[in-house]
């Protein structure tokens, strides 16, 4: 018979919907508006998931954020979920779970024989064994590990999407309670745009299961007209299933919204979770108070809830959880959940209650209806493996300390427990408050924020229905005027009962000697005991964040919701010091668990991960075949193979081109940063090692920034285009960073220069035309522009036109050639470049990439900063010692020029590097040594930067940085290869093509 | 003090664990110490531990201002290498290497060192060029690894997305297979517990406040449990060494960040080595637990906050999931930070001061859990010998001033 346990009437489920699911491939039915557990309860089903170290059976323990047990893997194939909360598990159709961590099965888990050794692993157990043999911690580990872990990840890639969301707003309201509905109604009457986020599917927090009246009506009913008064108002946002998991700085707020989980597969469309990123003027915490359980014996069965749960289940889902149920409880709450159930057939033994007496209201009506009150007594243990059969209670002594007489023992399968409330102070304290400790009301509260926050509710402490709904429409109203709107203060009047103070209760007193019994569980999810904290503080491991580390408490997927606070009781009684003492753990984000792909958004994927920068010419260069590499964000053309050409056939036939006729490269991805104003010369004067006062306006210099520590930073050619105004260029993956470090400098360190920075590097595209034919090229194509040698001089800079567009024509060269780079709006670089392609087709000028340019500019010895230096190569490392100013008072890094090791003769410089066979290229990144016969650790002199077959040449040739190697010239050194061979060479100068120089000038 | 095994934890169950002694005393901190060790984290300990053990002064105290471990030796990643480019570094990180191969045995603590392998990816050609450079040198300095294939990490990490199409392809990667991981706590626990048999008294909740100094040397310390006096003081407080320093009078060059980690809820096996991406900021392995640990790139802003900003936290995980699509549905459980001192090279600096019986150890930056025990042993060296040890003599703090930098950004890249 199917859900032999709902209730016949009541509840906030849809009857007429019911629907199938299955759990560990065994179908059931359920109906919309229950979530996965309240289905699996409506069926009977208790025995939900298995604990983690001793395998022990366990049950739903909890209707909320806070449940360790009821675990579940969901669905299978791409769109599997490990585990998932089934009490925040809305129940669609088809909904196919499965139990966690079993095997073979839930039923008959053969991992459970770890409970039977449990008494050998106790807190910390493995820090002292699986040490011997040394050889075998692997295989240990091995076996360690497949027990370990709960859940499978996906096998096959997520199928959904990811969105994300940032609002302003001038109140959050976190968590959609009654505290919470006051609050937002208050302040977006006020005018306030208002943003209310509840991670549950539908408003109304604990009170959705509450039997009271607000303002005259069912409060269910109050709610829904609070809510759909929210949504008739423009400026406010209502988010449920939305969790507020983070509370960063300046009141930023993290928000996981789920779309489409509760959906059945076949109907979800769109994201599946939305990320909102909230700046919030004010923000109420609204986000209720957590039912705490009791320890004591065996307190793990499945049938063993909290008593809000109990009533949530009934109320609200129309469930019933058992059959005949014990009350256990220290304070007046439960007795509600007594009358719950018994308003919903369900027969309830006995309330036991550890308070001596208890004579407030509720707890007479629950007397005058029939249940047995026992108070002054415990439960101090329970029997039935898979499901509860009975608990045994004795009487509690007065002062608390211990229990006598004889056991009494009840029959029941549901044992609904309280062991009081705990605000859910999560939020405040991730927002840098610290949690105070309220000795009377055995809670922690918020403690005093730290930013533009209030708590509310529960959430504060107030735990009776008037409070909430008062302090909630307060935090509104304040809220909003600090907002500077003029809130009503507008408090919906709900009938107060009065309830007696409760008995904090952490480790209950049991017949068995200490520490011998059986285990009474803190953090159900990792088996954390009383007697785990008991051993670690025998141990030494007395602060709350050893204990946790030391025991595992709160490392689960609850976080430690559940059990952290009795946990924290539990430590100070052993520690026999206070709570206020004991202190907390940190608390940090996630509230709850949210899924990675999340966080990541859309920035996922070729496009949006980190969008790819490609220039203006990109398009040519894929049609035309190129291959490309990743340089800093760029896409550059590595090279354009024709058909059956590998690399090297391609980049020996581009670099012959430019070296015999012309080639044309894309070299718009240089950075470019103009830098204008009176001071710009002044400036440059500091960035560079070389002197720029006297650089004429048309004309360009090359020049090295170094770091502070007199490091080669990055290097380019600059350009004076008039008095205040240059065009610095930087390298391509280089120039963000000087950008910023150029920025860093002028803000911090020289504010009094009048100097202004701009990144272009976008705004124009350059082709580089180069080669012996290049100016016949260019010419052709630039007009207004006098390009004879005489007029128009290397290093030079001029404008000019190509049709209606207007150029820059650099002349400057990383080749070696004769060469000019044509610059127009980044717009028109297509256009420029096949205006060059076509004007180079007598001349056959063939595009080359990234490669070719790397073998042309080695072939004349020329440095990439960032592959021929590393943060520790200087400028006379270089052999570029020309390029330091002598004249200069100062430059960045010039006063570490003079350090010790700076002026070191045994520095690594840059050398060439011939190989005896000239076809025998050695790999880059070669380690060179003076003799390869040596034993390790082989001392090394130097490594190969820079390495390629040189078609111009006819030979190899490498470009290595080696200790002293400037004055090492015609020695020999070898470079052993990983595979054993051993590469002789001998040390040359860098400049191994156009030794005089002279073609850049012709 | 029983010695922990397979045969006391059976006798200890059969008396229901009873009988466990402290892991270490909780003493009252004495009048006068030999050396003073200010900060208890990994380091610290494993100063203490070697200086008892190596150079057999025990009248040490261990002074830690929290509770020990709670530091960055309590929030890293856990992940050990030493496949560093620099001899210099190379070398200090194998010592701490080997040592780590006998730790568990040595402190009769399972620190769970698990050689599972250290793969470090390259995304473009300059990275691996630089792969290349780093594992050559390794090898030739007698450290192992090797330049493995994207086919050779797909086979051993199938998860992993090797699409040459995606934004920033996996080229390659080195590999370390003696690189791996430990349980970062039990580090702490096992050096105090080590320390604390050879007679090291462990002080916590111990805040040093001022450094006492007569004739250029120092006497003492201040604390919040009063005043102790010691003629030898070794300062080994991540993340705070410049606060440390400005009581003793000098300026150290480092910046703090924030330096930010976060771990997945607790999955069956799915990660068995350790992953590490500097070029698009993320770091993986899988705890024993089931948690996938996951280390961000440092925030950019100085701090002593133990907390960084999300969107590091977003790009993170975000290049998390370029690497491994399928973790998408899987949920991130908790997040924190630490702070990280970061000297210009990268490196620590280890050694002598102006100040004379007053040494350093710090400027780990974001790698330092991998070199506790080395740069335990090698200061207890230093603080016992009043000179450092070869294998730190490089990471003097003079170097600034000479210029005798070891940078190890160049191929280490930002985190370590």
């Amino acid at each position: 018979m199917s859900q032999r346990f709902r209730t016949g009437q009541g509840g906030r489920i849809d009857r007429e919907q019911e629907i199938e699911f299955t759990f560990n491939g065994k179908p059931y039915t359920g109906m919309i508006g229950d979530t996965l557990c309240s289905a699996l309860l409506a069926n009977g089903v208790h025995l939900v998931g298995r604990s983690w170290k001793y395998h022990r059976p366990r049950g739903v323990v909890s209707a909320g954020a806070e449940e360790p047990n009821a675990l579940f893997q969901l669905e299978k194939g791409n769109r599997t979920i490990p585990n998932a909360r089934g009490t925040q598990v809305e129940l669609y159709p088809d909904l196919d779970a499965s139990s966690v961590n079993c095997w073979p099965n839930l039923d008959f888990d053969l991992l459970s024989v770890n409970s039977w050794f449990s008494r050998l692993m106790p807190a910390g157990f493995y820090y002292k064994t699986f040490m011997w043999p040394k050889s075998m911690w692997l295989k240990y580990e091995h076996f360690i590990r497949k027990a370990s872990g709960l859940g499978v990840a996906p096998r096959e890639p997520d199928p959904d999407r990811y969105e994300h969301s940032h609002r302003h707003c001038d109140v959050l309201v976190v968590g959609g309670g009654v505290a919470g509905l006051s609050a937002a109604l208050v302040a977006a009457r006020a005018g306030a745009r208002v943003v209310v986020a509840d991670e549950q599917s539908e408003f109304g927090g604990l009170t959705l299961a509450s039997r009271a009246q607000i303002d005259g009506v069912e409060a269910a009913r109050w709610i829904d007209d609070a809510v759909a008064e929210l949504r008739g108002m423009t400026e406010v946002t209502l988010l449920p299933r939305s969790t507020v998991f983070g509370y960063h700085d300046y009141n930023f707020l993290t928000i996981n919204q789920r779309l489409t989980d509760h959906l059945p597969l076949t109907e979800r469309f769109g994201g599946r979770e939305k990320l909102w990123q909230v700046r919030a003027h004010q923000v109420v915490l609204a986000t209720g108070a957590a039912e705490r359980p009791l320890i004591f014996a065996n307190n793990d069965r499945p049938g063993i809830m909290l008593a809000s749960a109990v009533s949530t289940y009934t109320n609200r889902y129309a469930v019933k959880p058992g059959s005949r149920a014990v009350v256990f409880t220290n304070n007046d709450s439960a007795y509600q959940s007594a009358l719950d159930l018994n308003a919903a057939g369900v027969e309830v033994t006995a309330v036991v209650d550890a308070r001596s007496d208890s004579t407030s209201e509720i707890a007479n009506t629950v007397r005058n209806s029939g249940i047995e009150v026992l108070n002054g007594s415990v439960v101090v243990d329970t029997a039935g493996r898979k499901h509860l059969r009975s608990v045994q209670v004795m009487r509690l002594s007065a002062d608390g300390s211990s229990v006598s007489g004889n056991r009494k023992s009840f029959d029941c399968d549901l044992l609904a427990i309280s062991g009081g409330w705990s605000p859910v102070v999560h939020l405040n304290a991730q927002s840098g408050a610290s949690p105070v400790w309220d000795d009377e009301a055995a809670m922690f509260c918020p403690g005093e924020p730290t930013q533009a926050q209030v708590s509310a509710g529960g959430a504060n402490g107030t735990l009776d229905l008037p409070g909430c709904l008062r302090e909630g429409a307060a935090a509104g109203a304040n809220a909003a005027n600090a907002c500077g709107l003029e809130a009503k203060l507008a408090v919906p009047a709900a009938e107060q009962v009065d309830s007696e103070a409760i008995l904090p209760l952490w480790a209950l007193p049991s017949p068995y000697t200490r520490g011998r019994g059986p285990k009474a569980f803190i953090d159900l999810q990792n088996d954390v005991g009383v007697a785990d904290i008991e051993l670690a503080v025998r141990e030494g491991f007395q602060s709350v964040e050893h204990v946790k580390r030391y025991t595992a408490m709160g490392f689960g997927t609850d976080q430690g919701k559940l059990g952290n606070i009795n946990g924290m009781g539990i430590l100070a009684q052993t520690m026999g010091q206070t709570i206020a003492a004991t202190g907390t753990t940190t608390y940090r984000p996630n509230y709850t668990p949210v899924s990675f792909g999340a966080f990541a958004g859309q920035n996922l994927g070729e496009h949006l991960f980190d969008p790819a920068r490609k220039t203006a010419m990109h398009g040519w260069h894929e049609e035309n075949g190129a291959s490309f590499e990743d340089v800093g964000q760029w896409k550059r053309p590595w090279y354009y193979p024709r058909k059956g050409e590998s690399l090297d056939d391609a980049v020996n036939r581009e670099c012959l081109a430019v070296r015999e006729s012309v080639g044309i490269l894309d070299a718009s991805t240089l950075g470019k940063i103009e830098v204008r104003g009176p001071d710009a010369a002044r400036f440059l004067e500091m960035i560079y090692t070389n002197n720029w006062m006297k650089l004429e306006i048309g004309k360009g210099r090359y020049g090295f920034m170094l770091g502070e520590d007199g490091m080669v930073m990055d290097d380019g050619v600059t350009i004076r285009i008039g008095e205040d105004h240059f065009l610095m260029h930087t390298t391509t993956g280089g120039a963000a960073g000087v950008l910023a470090w150029m920025e860093r400098w002028l803000q911090t360190e020289w504010p009094e220069m009048e100097v202004f920075l701009t990144s272009v590097t976008d705004h124009w595209a350059t082709a580089a035309v180069v080669g012996p034919k290049s100016r016949d090229v260019v010419s052709s194509v630039c007009d207004g522009i006098d390009f004879l040698a005489a007029a128009f001089p290397f290093m030079a800079s001029k404008t000019g036109s190509i049709g209606d567009i207007e150029c820059r024509v650099n002349r400057i060269s990383f080749s070696g050639e004769l060469a000019y780079e044509v610059n127009v709006p980044a717009n028109y670089g297509r256009f420029m470049w096949e205006k060059l392609m076509q004007a180079g087709e007598p001349y056959d000028i063939t595009p080359y990439g990234t490669e070719t340019m790397h073998v042309l500019r080695a072939e004349k010895g020329y440095v990439i900063v960032g592959q021929d230096t590393d943060g520790s190569v200087t400028v006379d490392d270089l052999g570029l010692g020309w390029a330091l100013s002598k004249t200069k008072q100062d430059f960045i890094g010039k006063r570490s020029l003079n350090r010790p090791d700076t002026l070191r003769k045994d520095r690594k410089q840059l050398v060439g590097l011939l190989t005896d066979d000239p076809a025998t290229v050695i790999p880059e990144g070669a380690q060179l040594v003076n003799d390869p016969q040596a034993p390790l650790p082989m001392p090394m002199v130097g490594h190969v930067s820079s390495s390629y077959y040189s078609a111009c040449c006819g030979h190899s040739i490498a470009m290595a940085l080696v200790k002293g190697g400037h004055q090492r010239m015609g020695e020999t050194v070898h470079a052993p290869l990983a595979n054993g061979r051993v590469i002789k060479a001998t040390i040359t100068t860098p400049v191994f093509y156009d030794k005089e120089g002279s073609k850049p000038n012709a | 003090m029983s010695k922990y095994s397979i045969f006391s934890l059976v006798r200890n169950a059969i008396s229901y664990h009873e009988n466990w002694a402290a892991a270490w005393r909780s003493p009252e901190p004495k009048q006068e110490y030999d050396v003073l060790i200010i900060g208890g984290g990994g380091h610290g300990l494993a100063t203490a531990y070697y200086l008892a053990k190596e150079h057999g002064m025990t009248n040490i105290a261990v002074l830690e201002k929290g509770w020990i471990g709670g530091g960055n030796t309590g929030r890293n990643t856990t992940i050990v290498r030493s496949n560093y480019l620099w001899d210099e570094s190379a070398h200090l990180y194998e010592k701490s290497m080997k040592l780590w191969e006998g730790l568990s045995q040595d402190l009769n603590y399972n620190v769970m060192f698990s050689q599972r392998g250290v793969y470090n990816l390259g995304h473009n050609l300059q990275d691996m060029r630089d792969i290349q450079r780093r594992v050559n040198a390794n090898r030739l300095n007698g450290i192992d690894g090797h330049v493995v294939t994207p086919e050779e990490i797909k086979r051993a990490i199938p998860e992993i997305n090797i699409d040459q199409g995606c934004r920033y392809p996996i080229l390659g990667a080195s590999f370390q297979p003696r690189g791996g991981v430990a349980r970062h706590d039990a580090v702490a626990w096992g050096f105090a517990r080590g320390a604390d048999l050879r007679g090291v008294d462990i002080i916590q909740n111990c805040e040093v406040t001022a450094i006492r100094q007569e004739n250029g040397a120092v006497t003492g310390v201040e604390t919040t449990r009063g005043s102790i006096n010691a003629k030898k003081i070794g300062v080994v407080v991540a993340g705070h060494c410049s606060v440390l320093a400005e009581m003793a009078g000098f300026r150290m060059p480092i910046e703090s960040h924030p330096l930010q980690a976060l771990v997945s809820e607790p999955i069956k096996p799915v990660i068995n080595t350790v992953i590490m991406s500097n070029a698009v900021h993320g770091y993986i392995s899988q705890s024993d637990k089931g948690d996938l640990v996951i280390g961000a790139g440092i925030d950019s802003y100085n701090g002593y906050g133990q907390r960084g900003s999300f969107p590091t936290i977003e790009h993170t995980v975000a290049a998390i999931c370029e690497m491994f699509p399928i973790f998408r549905r899987v949920r991130m459980n908790r997040q924190w930070g630490g702070i990280v001192d970061t000297a210009p090279d990268a490196c620590p600096i280890i050694g002598n001061t102006s100040v004379k019986g007053l040494y350093f150890n710090c400027g780990w930056g974001t790698g330092g859990f991998k070199a506790t025990p080395g740069s335990g042993w090698v200061f207890a060296h230093n603080v016992a010998t009043g000179e450092p040890h070869e294998l730190n003599r490089p990471f003097a703090l003079d170097r600034f001033v000479t210029g005798f930098l070891i940078d190890e950004h160049g191929a280490a890249g930002v985190a370590h």
